[in-house]
Formats: structure tokens, C-alpha cells, sequence
């Protein structure tokens, strides 16, 4: 082989904190030749974006680091600042995960390109400007030289991430590291940046880091991939012979997550539990002194919808497309018009104190583990907070049953004293489901429940809702845009685009002969990614 | 009490400080010592022993004639007459000579009579805060072996006085703080939390009340209804909550929608519990960020409205006063000495003492 672009030798990371030290990467080792693609793959806090961040010093002060980072021969741990500098950016750039946080919000398009071709390039004026629109049209943006002045806010989620990737290519780095670049996108949206870093790669002749825990993406874009586990690099090779012959078990198990199998067909004879008929959500625009109605943002047009007993109802589509908005009106969290009906009764027009204990019956369960449960609660407290209250039923100790749902949704109930912040995202994801089942409710709307879960994770957590469905009879609202995960747990599926139904029907029909272009265009960036993955496993 | 582990680390990280945590030592040490500033500096004596039996002066009233004396007025115990009936057990030369008396009472015999001996135990500073004294010099006295900060124009001894006055501004400054804070965390939270209308009519409602003049309603009102400690702090309170309700608004209108809110409204708990139980502990970091600026604020503001005359009653303990009689008073410089250092200790120390709780609550900031 070639000399290698990076080198990294025996890296060792470790966080101080509170006189204890934690080891975030250990005794990690790999090379990025010229020109090739490698990727670390692995679970939320394997260390793979730590590693990332070290080899240009970008680490807290609180990280003890060890061992050797070389690029093209020169030693980058311990290196002076204004080496690191001359590296950082020039050299090695980097993509982050959320592109709505890394861009300025306060600058233009122009004013945040212009500053890293300034600074590294020297150059000025007309020259900065040309080289900017340059830029953007190769990550394609339509019609650059109209979205200079626009704001971070004022383009898409697709468009913010071309715009990092072009500040990335600003000074036509030698090896780009792209940290989860995708994931906070749409699958549609994803697989355009794949296949424009593809692209790009081939174009500039540079290398790329790949930081993921999707191994879809992986086997797409990836020469040779790297998987870590708990620090380490358990694992590494070419990406083709590590798919077909994995040999460390942990690997096997990453290939093996994926939410598999269809969910056991509804009871017999089942009763509905909620049904809208052209349920409507428009927010006023407001202007002026008076306040007067000058339009409306149109979240959801016309939506109906019916769930008995035991069902689950898929609802997918982009973000922005209105299926949360959708699901928060179902269960009255939000104005909306139309009649609901909710187990033989229209509570549309209920007020809260009527609506308190029809609330029992409908629960809700987040997408986001870390967001939806209390940091200043315990376990037990957040958990109990429903029975506080509907009141605890006749002859039944508040202790007891937390107790018990705990063990239901496969938590050890002895731990019901901890605070959140001491539990994983997939147990975390646990305790939001028992918040919700220690009600018995009739309906519980699942916005999104897993897209925050690792891999294998997601499969436990789609197993143990199949569960609870059939042990309780319980009616699901199930809100993803990960197809995967929809197709595994979902009876009825309904597709969402800007706020229209564009299609709805039986699963399996909806899956295996899709109707309208959208819902197909969906599915092949969904299924694309698993089309190729699925042979070897 | 159990501490939540969560506490339990933020304890951990104030005490790593070192600078906090002893600041905040010598704070609790110099606030205890104060708040029993009557066993420290007071013109009555801790415990009296009259023909065998104890008093207690400080807790209690005794009458002149309980020691033999002639008034139903409590005893002034300052007076030789009435320490020469004390030590002598109540004899009837001490209206004559209580100095030769007293002299002569030291080995328990006068004029050759055995006595019920008696003793005095003085605080360490045996003047109040109000005492005046007899001195051979004018006033203001400069420092000597009785008067160890000397004494103000009044003739009282400024040690008693800057002892009283400590207590008097913390003890003033955080009922303040605790009040106007509840008044303005309800305040903010109920704007953040509901939003819309209600948050609008409050804004304005708020922005009216903060172009009040404060210092022309003190004035005002301390015309018709006199000087007195309540009314000051009633007015402070009035002109001091809405510093908290920004903040409190901000973080309220920041947390209504994270998704434990929203869990929270979909099982249903009431608006109260959501916003008290849930909202508030996570709003607190931010709201305890801006509590130093308050009580230091506190302090400020009482020392400047006794300084320019409008604070407390002149007989009070007052460290603004302390400051104005040193201004009119330049020749006598222990007055602005005593006040800038007392001042300067008291600020510092609960900078430091807020500076390390603030680090402590910050999730962000790590600690080795």
C-alpha cells in the first residue's frame, strides 16, 4: 500500500470528571490511504466520533489522549496550535450531524463560505464570491448565485447539508470526515448527499472518513470499514469480505439488527377505537395591530382515519409532512377541526377538565428518550405520574404496580430509584413506554420511537411493542419515516407529503405494489440502501 | 436529607472551589456570630450575680430595685451606681462613692462588714448599637483600647455598630431576594408557561411598573409614613421582582414544548403541576445564575438609600450611615475605613460564595 493520508496509531482517549477517568477509545489503530473511503461503524458511545474529533485536536479540555496521529507524515497529537490550524480545515474538513446547528444562523450563505476561503486562500472580492457559487453548484444547488443572501433558516434540511459539505470542500481538503452525516435527514434526502459525497470523492480525488451506525451506508460507500464496540476497533477489513464473513460475534450481531418479521393480524371482531373523518389543521398566520387572519400554514388537509383494537396504523412520510401535528390533534394536544372520535365518543369539542379522564385511555411515547423523560425526576416518579393523576386503582399500591410494568417492558424494577440520566437510550425508551402502559390505555400514538435507538436496540424495542400489542389488545398509531421499522410493526399504512394523504391502505399492499410516485420514490431510497445490503446476510 | 446524586455532584463541584467554599465558611461563621449580635455587643451584661442568686439581663427585664436600687425602670446597668450594687450585694454607700466601693468590694469585706459579693459578666463588646458614651474627647473618637473601632458622631461605639449593621443588611437583603424571587419566578413562569395574550398584557404591565422612579416613591411614601425597616423592604420587594421575570420567562417558554412537557400534558396533569413539578427544577440553573446579582443588589440598595437619607431610622444599625457620617466626617478616617472594608468583605465573600454555585449548577462545566 501507498502511504497512508492518516495514520492513526494506539489512540487511547479518556475523560476526567469528578477525580474518575473514563476510557472513551482504546488502543485504537487505522489508516486512510489517498483517494479511499473508510468507515467506523458502531453504537451510540463506541468512541467512533472521539475518534474522529482527536486527529485534529477538537476534543474538550477534559480528554487525556495517547498515542500517535500522523498526516502525511507529520505528527499532529501535541502539535502546535497554529499547525493544527493550517491542518484543520485545509487539510482535513470536517461534516457534522445536524446542519441546522453548525451553520451561523445570524450569516448569510455568502458571509460563512467566504470566511474559511478567506482565511486559507487569500482570496478577495469578485474572486471569493465566483469561487463560492462554484462550489455550490457542485454540491447541487439550483441557481446559486440567488441563495447567497439566504439564511440558514430559509433552506431545507438537504439544502443546510450541501451547504456544510460545501464549506467542507471549500479549500479542497485532502480527506474529509464526515460524522453521521446523514442521519438527522430524510431517507430521500440522505440518499441524494451519499450519492453526492460519492461523487464528489471521485471528483476531487480525496479520501473520506465515514462515521456511522448505519450499515446500509457502509456496504454503499465504504472500501474498508472499521467497527468499534465500547472504545475498541473490534474488527476491521475490506467492506466486502467483512459483510460476507464477519468473524467477530459483535459484528454479526450488528448485521443480524434490522427490525425484522410482520406483525400477527388483528383479533377477530375487534371494536374501533378512534376514527377522524377529513380532519383539518391549519395554523392562523397573524399580522398587524389587529391581529387579523392573513393566511394559514396548512400542517394536515383533510385527513381520515380509523384504528380498531389491536391495529396498528402506520403513518410515514418526510419531516414537514405533518404526521406528528397529525397525531398530537388526535389526542387533543393541539386545535384542530374535524370531528375525532374516540371510542364512541366525539371528543373534539371537550374541554380539558371533560378531556382529563379520557387522557388515561390515549398515551403518547416520544421519539426522543433523552428529551421526554425529566432530568429531576426518579424512574419511579416518572413512571407513577399518571396514576397521581387518574388515581391508583381499588386495592392496588402505587409501588407494587410500577413494580410491575417495570418488569413488564423488561426493566429491573429494583432500579425504579435512579434519575434518568443513569439508564441508556433504549432503556430510557423503556421507562417512556411504561409511563404510558401503566395507564392501560386503549390507544398509544408512537411518534417516531426508535430513529434515536441504535440498531439493536430498535429491534428489541419493535419486539417488546408487538408484545405489549397482542398481550393488551392495544391500538397503535405508529408515526416513522423509517420504512423498515413500519413494514415490521404495521397493519395499515398511510403516506404523508405536505400535509396530504397521498395514499393509505392495507401494509402489504401498500409495500409490495405502491401507487403514487412519492410513496415509490420513498420506498426505493428506503429500501435501496437494504436492496444491496440484503445479499450477503 | 438525602441528596439526589445529582446534588450530590454539584456539592462535590462547589467544594472543589477552594476560594467558594471557604468564602462561604467564613460567610456562615460571620452570619452566626451576628445573628447572636445581642450575646456579642450589647450595654447589658450576659449574666449578673446579685448576693448569690443569677440574672440574665440579656434575655430578661430586671427593675433598678431588684438589685436595690430606686427606680421600677429597667436596671442601666452601665451605671457605676447600679454595677457598685451589684458587686457589693445592694449597700447603701454605693449612692455616695460607687468607684471606692467597688474598689474596696474586691476581697468580699467593706468597712470591715462581710458582703454578699456579687459579679458582672459583659459581652466581649459591652456597648449596643444605640449606646452612647462618656468620652474625654469629641466626637467622632478615634480608635482606642475601649472603643477598638472608635465610636461615630453619636458617641456609639462603631465595633456594635458595624456588628448590627452586618446583620441588619444580609438579614434585610435576603428577605428581599426570597421574596421578590418567588413573586418573580411565579410571575415569569405563569407568562412563559401560557404565552400568547397573557404573556403580552404582563410584558406591558411590567414595562409600565419598571419606569416607576423607585427612589421618588421611598421618598414619598417615607414622608407620609415615617422611616421604618418593613416599609423599605415592602418597597424593594415592589421594585425588584420583575428582575427574575425575564429569565424565568425565557427558560418557561423554552421548556413548554420539550417533549416531557408535552408527555406530561398527555397523561393529563394539570397546568399548575406541569409548570412547579416539571418546568421550574430545570428552569432553576438559569434562575440561580442571577440570584448573586439580587442579593448583592440588596445590600447595595440599602446602604445607598441610608447613605443619601431616605434608608432606615437614624438610631438603626446601618452600615449606609456609617458611610455618610464618614463623608461629613473626614477627619476622622476609621469611619470610611471600617465602612469600605466591612462592605468590601461582605460583597466579596458572596460573589465568591455565588461565583462557585453557579460553576456547581453549570452541566456543562466539567471538573477534574
Amino acid at each position: 500500500m501507498t502511504q497512508p493520508l492518516l495514520e492513526i496509531r494506539d489512540l487511547t482517549v479518556a475523560f476526567r470528571q469528578d477525580g474518575a477517568e473514563t476510557l472513551a477509545v482504546r488502543n485504537a489503530s487505522l489508516t486512510v490511504a489517498p483517494g479511499e473511503t473508510v468507515a467506523i461503524v458502531g453504537e451510540s458511545g463506541s468512541g467512533k466520533s472521539v475518534t474522529a474529533l482527536s486527529t485534529v485536536s477538537l476534543l474538550p479540555d477534559s480528554a487525556r489522549v495517547s498515542g500517535s496521529v500522523t498526516y502525511a507524515g507529520r505528527e499532529l497529537l501535541g502539535a502546535d496550535e497554529r499547525t493544527l490550524c493550517e491542518v484543520r480545515g485545509n487539510d482535513i474538513s470536517f461534516i457534522f450531524q445536524e446542519p441546522m446547528t453548525s451553520l451561523n444562523p445570524l450569516h448569510t450563505i455568502e458571509k460563512q463560505l467566504a470566511e474559511s476561503i478567506e482565511l486559507h486562500q487569500g482570496l478577495r472580492g469578485e474572486a471569493v464570491r465566483a469561487r463560492i457559487i462554484e462550489l455550490l453548484e457542485k454540491v447541487g444547488i439550483h441557481d446559486p448565485a440567488s441563495r447567497l443572501g439566504a439564511y440558514p433558516h430559509q433552506l431545507s434540511g438537504g439544502q443546510r447539508q450541501r451547504v456544510m459539505i460545501a464549506m467542507a470542500l471549500a479549500n479542497s481538503p485532502d480527506l474529509l470526515i464526515a460524522d453521521e452525516p446523514t442521519t438527522a435527514l430524510d431517507v430521500t434526502i440522505q440518499a441524494q448527499i451519499l450519492e453526492l459525497l460519492t461523487d464528489l470523492k471521485r471528483q476531487e480525488n480525496m479520501s473520506l472518513l465515514f462515521i456511522t451506525h448505519d450499515l446500509g451506508i457502509v456496504r454503499r460507500i465504504a472500501d474498508r470499514v472499521h467497527v468499534m464496540k465500547g472504545g475498541e476497533i473490534v474488527e476491521h477489513g475490506p467492506t466486502a469480505e467483512l459483510f460476507a464473513a464477519p468473524r467477530h460475534e459483535y459484528t454479526r450481531t450488528l448485521l443480524e439488527a434490522e427490525p425484522a418479521g410482520r406483525p400477527d393480524s388483528p383479533p377477530e371482531g375487534a371494536g374501533e377505537i378512534v376514527r377522524t373523518e377529513g380532519l383539518r389543521i391549519w395554523f392562523p398566520i397573524q399580522r398587524g395591530l389587529l391581529r387579523r387572519t392573513v393566511g394559514h400554514i396548512k400542517a394536515v388537509n383533510d385527513a381520515s382515519l380509523s384504528i380498531c383494537e389491536g391495529e396498528t396504523l402506520g403513518i410515514v412520510g418526510e419531516s414537514g409532512s405533518g404526521k406528528t401535528t397529525l397525531a398530537l390533534a388526535i389526542m387533543r394536544l393541539i386545535r384542530s377541526e374535524g370531528p375525532i372520535v374516540f371510542m364512541g365518543e366525539h371528543i373534539e369539542r371537550l374541554h380539558a377538565r371533560e378531556l382529563r379522564p379520557l387522557r388515561a385511555r390515549m398515551q403518547i411515547v416520544f421519539q426522543d428518550p433523552y428529551g421526554s423523560l425529566s432530568p429531576r425526576m426518579t424512574v419511579e416518579e416518572i413512571i407513577s405520574e399518571g396514576l397521581g393523576v387518574h388515581g391508583v386503582p381499588e386495592g392496588r399500591d402505587t409501588h407494587v404496580m410500577v413494580g410491575e410494568i417495570m418488569e413488564e417492558v423488561g426493566l429491573d424494577p429494583s432500579t425504579m430509584h435512579r434519575y434518568p440520566h443513569e439508564f441508556s437510550g433504549g432503556q430510557r425508551q423503556r421507562i417512556a413506554i411504561a409511563r404510558a402502559m401503566i395507564l392501560r390505555p386503549r390507544l398509544v400514538v408512537l411518534d417516531e420511537p426508535t430513529s434515536a435507538l441504535d440498531m439493536t436496540v430498535q429491534v428489541q424495542i419493535v419486539n417488546l411493542l408487538r408484545d405489549l400489542q397482542k398481550r393488551h389488545r392495544l391500538a397503535y398509531l405508529f408515526i416513522s419515516h423509517d420504512l423498515r421499522v413500519v413494514r415490521a410493526l404495521s397493519h395499515k399504512v398511510m403516506v404523508m407529503k405536505r400535509g396530504d394523504v397521498v395514499e393509505a391502505g392495507p401494509a402489504e399492499l401498500i409495500f409490495s405494489a405502491p401507487q403514487t410516485a412519492y410513496t415509490r420514490a420513498l420506498m426505493a431510497a428506503a429500501f435501496d440502501l437494504k436492496a444491496v445490503e440484503g445479499g450477503g446476510i | 436529607m438525602r441528596l439526589s446524586p445529582l446534588n450530590r455532584r454539584r456539592w462535590r463541584n462547589f467544594k472543589r472551589n477552594r476560594r467558594a467554599f471557604w468564602s462561604l465558611w467564613i460567610f456562615v461563621v460571620l452570619f452566626g456570630l451576628s445573628l447572636f449580635a445581642e450575646f456579642i455587643a450589647n450595654d447589658k451584661p450576659l449574666i449578673v450575680s446579685y448576693r448569690g442568686e443569677l440574672h440574665f439581663p440579656v434575655v430578661k427585664f430586671y427593675p433598678e430595685t431588684a438589685f436595690g436600687g430606686d427606680f421600677q425602670t429597667e436596671a442601666s446597668y452601665r451605671d457605676p451606681e447600679v454595677q457598685c450594687l451589684i458587686v457589693s450585694g445592694g449597700l447603701e454607700e454605693c449612692f455616695d462613692d460607687p468607684e471606692a466601693v467597688m474598689a474596696d468590694a474586691g476581697d468580699g469585706i467593706v468597712n470591715g462588714e462581710p458582703i454578699a459579693k456579687g459579679w458582672i459578666l459583659w459581652p466581649p463588646v459591652p456597648y449596643s448599637y444605640d449606646t452612647p458614651n462618656e468620652l474625654d474627647t469629641a466626637a467622632p473618637s478615634p480608635p482606642d483600647a475601649k472603643h477598638w473601632l472608635g465610636t461615630d458622631d453619636a458617641t456609639r461605639d462603631v465595633l456594635a455598630r458595624v456588628i448590627y449593621g452586618f446583620r441588619l443588611s444580609i438579614l434585610f437583603t435576603l428577605i428581599v431576594t426570597a421574596v421578590a424571587s418567588v413573586i418573580g419566578i411565579i410571575a415569569g413562569a405563569i407568562q412563559g408557561y401560557f404565552g400568547g395574550w397573557i404573556d403580552l398584557g404582563l410584558q406591558r404591565i411590567l414595562e409600565i411598573w419598571g419606569s416607576v422612579p423607585e427612589l421618588y416613591v421611598i421618598i414619598i411614601l417615607t414622608a407620609i409614613v415615617g422611616r421604618s425597616f418593613w416599609l423599605l423592604v415592602a418597597i424593594v420587594i415592589l421594585f425588584g421582582w420583575p428582575r427574575l421575570v425575564g429569565v424565568v420567562r425565557a427558560e418557561f417558554l423554552r421548556a413548554r414544548n420539550f417533549e416531557y412537557v408535552r408527555a406530561a400534558r398527555a397523561l393529563g396533569v394539570s397546568d399548575r403541576k406541569i409548570m412547579f413539578r416539571h418546568i421550574l427544577p430545570n428552569a432553576m440553573v438559569a434562575t440561580l445564575t442571577f440570584l448573586p446579582f439580587i442579593i448583592t443588589g440588596g445590600i447595595a440598595t440599602l446602604a445607598s438609600l441610608d447613605y443619601l437619607g431616605y434608608g432606615l431610622p437614624s438610631s438603626a444599625p446601618s452600615l449606609g450611615e456609617l458611610t455618610l457620617q464618614a463623608k461629613q466626617n473626614l477627619q476622622a478616617p476609621w469611619l470610611g475605613f471600617t465602612a469600605f472594608f466591612v462592605f468590601a468583605l461582605m460583597l466579596s465573600l458572596l460573589v465568591f460564595i455565588f461565583e462557585g454555585v453557579r460553576d456547581a449548577f453549570d452541566p456543562r462545566k466539567t471538573f477534574e
